[in-house]
C-alpha cells in the first residue's frame, strides 16, 4: 500500500504534518490549533488518547443513532415476522397455544435488535469514517507508518481557509514539534 | 525503534496504596507493537507446524465421521430409546458455553472498567468464535436428515408451512447466529487498528497488501478513534445482554420441556454462570502456555491469572449453589419424579459422571481462595482443565440422566457412545486448533492499541506520558 514518496514537484501539497513523541505535547498543540480556529485538521495517535476529542473541539459521536436504528428495526422485524408466519399465513395449532404471543415472539426478536443493533455500529463507524479507503495522502509519508507505533502526528490540511504556509508551520513549531513536514496529494 | 524500557524514575505511592501495574517493567508502547506483532512475524515455529500437522489431522477425522454419518444415519452414534439426545447435545452445549467467557471479557468487563481485560480480550475472543463454529456443526448434524437442516431457517417448505415460533429450539437458532455473528463483528472492529499496526510494520507485499486490505485504510486519525471508541461502547453494552441470553435460551430448550430434571426454573442463570466458569477455564488452559512461549509475561501478568482466577472461584460457587438448590428443590418440591430423576442422577448408573462433575466444579475451584495457589501457573493450568471436564461431563448428567430412566421403568435403559461419537468429538478439537493457531500464527494475539493506552505512558497527565505539572 504505502509507495514510495512521489518527487513529482507537480503534485499538490495535502497538509502540514508535525510529529510529537507524547500524548501530553500532542494534546497541548491540539488545543492550540483548536484555539487558532482551523477546522480541517486531525491528530493521529497509536491509541485512543483519552481527553483528546474535547482538545480538538469535537462534538460527541454520533454513531449511536445508526445502532438505534438498526436495532429497532430489528425488533419490529422480528415481531411482524413471527406474527405473519405463524398467525396469519398459515396458522396451525400446537399444544394449544396462542397463534401468536409476544411473549414466545419475544427472544427471537430481541436477538435481532441485537444482530441489527450491532450491524448499525459496526457499518455507522465506518460510514463516519468514510471507511474503507484504499488511499490516503498520509500513508505515503514514511515517518507516518511511527502513527500506528509510538509517534502523535498534527496534521492541518492545506484546503483549510485559515492554513498558510509560514504562519501554521511557525505555529507547531512553537507547540514544540521537532520533526514538521509537508504531504502532498 | 524506542527503548525497551524507559528511563524515567518515577516516586513510588506509598505501600498501601501501591496497585500491581497492568503492564510490568514499565514497558514502552513501541515494546508493546514489537513484542506482540513480533509474535506472527519472523520464522515459522516447529512446535508450531507440528502441533497445526495434528489439528488438521484431527479435523480431517471430524469431516469424515460427519460425512459417515451422514452418508449411513443416525444409527452410528449411541442414541437410541429412551436417550434420543446424546453427546451431539452435551458437546453443542459444551462448546458454546466456552464462548462466554470471551464475551463476558470483551463486553461486560469492559462496561466495569477492568482494564486488566485489554491482554487477554482478543484470544478469548478467538476462541468464544471458533468455539461457536464446534457447536454450530452439532445441531446441524444432529438431526439426522441433515438434507432438511434448512428447516431451521424461515423459510416455508415444500408445503407452505414456515417454522414454528413457539419452540425454544427457533430461539435457540436465532440465538447462536446471533451470537456467532456479533462475535465476529465484534472481534473484527477490535482487530482494526492492530491489523493497521501489522500494516505499517509489514516488510513483504503479500503481509502489505493482506494487512491493508483488512484494516481498511484505518490511519488513526483521533476523529475516528471517536466514532471508533463510541461503536466499541455500543458492541459491548450490546454483547452484554446477547451473551447472557445465549445460554439462558439455550437451557430453555431443555426448561420449556416438562421433563423432570430439565423443567426448572433455575436453569437459565446456571447455565450462564456454568458457561463463563468453563469459559474461562479454557481461556487460562490455552494463555498459560501462550505467555510462555511468546515471552509476554510483562502483558499478561500473574495478576491476570490471579483474577481469572477468582472470576472461576465466584462462578464455580455460583455453579456449585445451583447443584445445591436444585437437590433441595427437587425434595422440598414434593414431586416423586423429580426427586427420583436426582436420586438417579446422583446414585443411579452414571453416579460417576455426577461425582466427577461435583469434583471438578464444586470442589477444585476452592482452591483458588488463596493466593499462593492462584498464582502457581503449573496449578493453575492444571486445575482449569479439570474445570472443562467438570462442565463437560455437567451437561453429560443434565442431558443423560434426565432421559435414561423416565416415567415408566419398562422404558428404561442405558445410554453408551460408540466410537464415531468419541472420535468426532476429539475431531471438534481439530477444527477448533486448527483456527486457533492460524489465529496465533497470522494476527495480533493481543490488542495491540488497547493495551498501549492502558500504559501509564499514554495519559496525558502522567509525567510518563509527557505532562510537565502546568496546566495543558
Amino acid at each position: 500500500m504505502a509507495e514510495v514518496l512521489t518527487t513529482d514537484s507537480m503534485a499538490a501539497p495535502y497538509g502540514i504534518v508535525a510529529e510529537f513523541d507524547t500524548p501530553a505535547a500532542t494534546m497541548h498543540a491540539a488545543e492550540m490549533i483548536r484555539d487558532s480556529g482551523f477546522k480541517r485538521w486531525d491528530v493521529f495517535t497509536p491509541y485512543p488518547v483519552h481527553g483528546m476529542d474535547e482538545a480538538m473541539g469535537m462534538r460527541s459521536s454520533r454513531v449511536g443513532w445508526f445502532s438505534f436504528i438498526g436495532g429497532v428495526t430489528g425488533y419490529t422485524t422480528g415481531m411482524i415476522m413471527i406474527w405473519w408466519m405463524n398467525a396469519i399465513d398459515y396458522p396451525i395449532v400446537i399444544g394449544g397455544k396462542p397463534m401468536f404471543s409476544p411473549m414466545s415472539a419475544f427472544p427471537p426478536s430481541y436477538e435481532l435488535t441485537i444482530l441489527l443493533g450491532s450491524f448499525g455500529a459496526l457499518f455507522g463507524m465506518l460510514f463516519m469514517n468514510r471507511l474503507p479507503r484504499l488511499h490516503h495522502p498520509l500513508l505515503k509519508y514514511g515517518r507516518f507508518k511511527q502513527a500506528t507505533h509510538d509517534k502523535f502526528f498534527v496534521v492541518v490540511e492545506t484546503s483549510d481557509p485559515k492554513y498558510s504556509a509560514v504562519e501554521t508551520r511557525r505555529l507547531l513549531e512553537s507547540a514544540g514539534s521537532k520533526n514538521i513536514e509537508v504531504v502532498e496529494e | 525503534m524506542s527503548a525497551p524500557v524507559s528511563t524515567l524514575k518515577l516516586e513510588n505511592p506509598p505501600e498501601v496504596l501501591a496497585r500491581e501495574p497492568l503492564v510490568l517493567n514499565q514497558r514502552s508502547p513501541g515494546w508493546i507493537s514489537d513484542a506482540i506483532a513480533g509474535v506472527s512475524e519472523g520464522k515459522t515455529p516447529v512446535w508450531w507446524k507440528i502441533s497445526f500437522g495434528i489439528s488438521i489431522t484431527m479435523m480431517t477425522v471430524c469431516f469424515s465421521l460427519i460425512t459417515y454419518l451422514i452418508s449411513t444415519g443416525v444409527g452410528v452414534w449411541g442414541l437410541g430409546h429412551p436417550v434420543m439426545w446424546g453427546w451431539a447435545i452435551v458437546n453443542f452445549v459444551w462448546w458454546i458455553g466456552i464462548g462466554h467467557a470471551g464475551t463476558l471479557i470483551s463486553a461486560i468487563l469492559f462496561l466495569l472498567r477492568q482494564r486488566w481485560r485489554t491482554a487477554v480480550n482478543r484470544a478469548a475472543e478467538a476462541m468464544t468464535i471458533f468455539a461457536v463454529m464446534c457447536a454450530g456443526i452439532y445441531p446441524l448434524i444432529h438431526v439426522g436428515r441433515v438434507w432438511f437442516g434448512w428447516w431451521l431457517f424461515p423459510l416455508p417448505n415444500s408445503q407452505g408451512i414456515w417454522p414454528q415460533f413457539r419452540s425454544p429450539l427457533m430461539w435457540d437458532v436465532f440465538a447462536v447466529s446471533t451470537y456467532f455473528t456479533v462475535s465476529l463483528l465484534f472481534w473484527y472492529m477490535g482487530l482494526i487498528p492492530d491489523l493497521a499496526v501489522m500494516r505499517d510494520r509489514a516488510k513483504n507485499k503479500l503481509r502489505k497488501f493482506g494487512y491493508g486490505l483488512f484494516s481498511l485504510g484505518w490511519t488513526g486519525s483521533n476523529r475516528h478513534w471517536s466514532n471508533y471508541e463510541k461503536a466499541y461502547l455500543i458492541l459491548a453494552g450490546l454483547s452484554t445482554p446477547l451473551v447472557l441470553s445465549v445460554h439462558s435460551i439455550v437451557s430453555l430448550d431443555f426448561a420449556v420441556s416438562q421433563l423432570p430434571g430439565w423443567h426448572t426454573t433455575i436453569f437459565p442463570p446456571y447455565f450462564v454462570a456454568g458457561a463463563v466458569f468453563s469459559g474461562f477455564g479454557l481461556v487460562l488452559t490455552l494463555l498459560i502456555p501462550i505467555r510462555k512461549i511468546y515471552h509476554l509475561e510483562d502483558i499478561i501478568t500473574l495478576r491476570h491469572i490471579d483474577l481469572m482466577c477468582k472470576v472461576i472461584l465466584a462462578t464455580g460457587s455460583i455453579v456449585g449453589y445451583a447443584y445445591g438448590m436444585e437437590f433441595f428443590i427437587a425434595w422440598y418440591g414434593g414431586n416423586p419424579y423429580e426427586r427420583f430423576t436426582f436420586i438417579n442422577r446422583a446414585f443411579g448408573p452414571y453416579w460417576w459422571g455426577y461425582w466427577i462433575m461435583i469434583s471438578c466444579n464444586v470442589l477444585v475451584p476452592q482452591f483458588f481462595w488463596i493466593k499462593p495457589f492462584r498464582r502457581n501457573i503449573l496449578l493453575v493450568w492444571f486445575l482449569s482443565i479439570l474445570v472443562n471436564i467438570g462442565m463437560w461431563f455437567e451437561r453429560f448428567e443434565i442431558v443423560v440422566t434426565s432421559l435414561n430412566r423416565e416415567f415408566l421403568p419398562s422404558n428404561w435403559g442405558y445410554y453408551a457412545p460408540t466410537w464415531v461419537d468419541l472420535l468426532t468429538y476429539l475431531g471438534t478439537f481439530g477444527l477448533f486448533f486448527t483456527f486457533f493457531l492460524l489465529f496465533l500464527r497470522f494476527l495480533p494475539i493481543i490488542a495491540i492499541a488497547e493495551v498501549k493506552a492502558i500504559t501509564p505512558q499514554a495519559d496525558p497527565h502522567h509525567p510518563l506520558g509527557g505532562a510537565t505539572g502546568g496546566h495543558h
